[in-house]
């Protein structure tokens, strides 16, 4: 793919196809350790500029909790599980059962610990099912946490991209918790292929465009 | 009174903006924020570098604003066509943080905020533009405001308190 701006309607599809069956599993994972029900949004692919996508998933400036895997294997990547800070905190409160825990003031180790093991563990759902579907080896690198602006976070996994062109392929998935409206779950899982890695994925999935 | 006009500058964007309007970017990591401003004239150009070299793009159309040693100087012509003087141009940076630590992983991109504020600098220093004031590394995101009225930088991180330079 030279050109990522000729992407068809197909490709448009099998990209938001691998971001519902990432997510999906990702969800079931999360559902199991939540003992909870969470529902996911229809995928968004989105293709834009940089200063557009960030734009679009509100702002740059936006502050959220963030945990950051690179994809290596056949199709390499960037892989960011998004969250509000306030619903990080919640999360790692119920995961470590420390009711104080908070971004602010110290460093709280064990709290950071666990919320990176949560987007590990959402990740690696998420990859697995992608590996399974494209029968491509994929493997996440361990995980790193940051607390900042989305913009500062998500231009890391634009760096790759950036060698090559202004614009990103972003596959958006939200995941949600409907039931419970006040405890909401308002999770973003972002997936940003390395520009070889789209004609590796449209052609591990029969898709012409190489 | 108007209410203060503020001109944004997107990533691997540059601008360039005169009194009293003032000039932010938002979301800096290891990306990096130049200012280049004439105070007497209250004109300032910025620009959101993404990548330390030109020589890192393959193919394509290379947009100057991206890379550190186009950006600079691409920068310097923008405020110049705007009024600026060579002789009395300034430079404040602030970015380059690095966002992630990881203990295995490796590579080029790691380091990639300290590259960028090093290829600014050199360009910055090739162009005998002094640097009056920066605030750069670090591990937070930064959203900077330039006011070339005053020649202050207004620097906003998620945790800290606003800081001017």
């Amino acid at each position: 793919m030279d050109d990522i701006c000729n992407l068809t309607g197909m490709h448009i599809d099998v990209l938001r196809e691998i971001g519902n069956i990432g997510a999906g599993n990702a969800a079931t994972a999360l559902s199991t350790l939540l003992n909870k029900k969470i529902t996911m949004a229809v995928p968004r692919v989105q293709v834009a500029t940089f200063a557009e996508m960030m734009e679009l998933i509100g702002g740059p400036e936006q502050v959220v909790a963030c945990v950051y895997l690179r994809i290596e294997g056949e199709a390499p990547g960037n892989m960011f599980f998004v969250l509000p800070p306030e619903q990080a905190e919640r999360f790692v409160r119920r995961m470590i059962g420390d009711d104080s825990f908070s971004f602010q003031g110290e460093a709280h180790e064990l709290g950071c610990s666990a919320l990176q093991e949560l987007g590990n563990i959402l990740a690696g759902s998420y990859l697995s099912a992608l590996a399974d579907f494209t029968q491509l080896t994929l493997q996440p690198s361990v995980p790193a946490l940051a607390v900042d602006m989305i913009g500062a976070v998500l231009s890391f996994g634009l760096l790759e991209l950036s060698c090559v062109g202004d614009y990103a392929i972003l596959i958006d998935t939200a995941i949600y918790d409907e039931r419970q409206p006040n405890e909401s779950i308002d999770g973003h899982f972002f997936l940003l292929p390395d520009p070889e890695s789209f004609s590796t994925i449209f052609r591990a999935l029969g898709v012409d465009g190489g | 009174m108007r209410a203060i006009e503020t001109v944004k500058v997107g990533i691997a964007e540059m601008k360039v903006v005169v009194a009293p309007t003032v000039i932010r970017t938002c979301g800096l990591g290891s990306c990096v924020g130049v200012v280049i401003y004439d105070s007497g004239k209250a004109l300032a150009g910025m620009a959101h570098v993404m990548l330390p070299h030109s020589s890192m793009a393959r193919g394509g159309v290379v947009n100057e604003a991206k890379y550190a040693d186009t950006a600079v100087e691409a920068l310097c012509k923008l405020v110049i066509a705007a009024g600026g003087r060579k002789a009395m141009l300034k430079a404040k940076l602030a970015g380059g943080a690095q966002m992630f630590s990881f203990s295995s992983t490796s590579g080029d991109m790691m380091r990639i905020g300290a590259r960028n504020v090093e290829e600014v600098k050199r360009q910055l220093e090739r162009l005998h533009i002094p640097v009056v004031a920066e605030d750069v590394g670090g591990h937070s995101g930064r959203t900077i405001e330039f006011n070339p009225q005053t020649g202050m930088l207004s620097i906003r991180t998620a945790s800290q308190e606003i800081k001017e330079i």
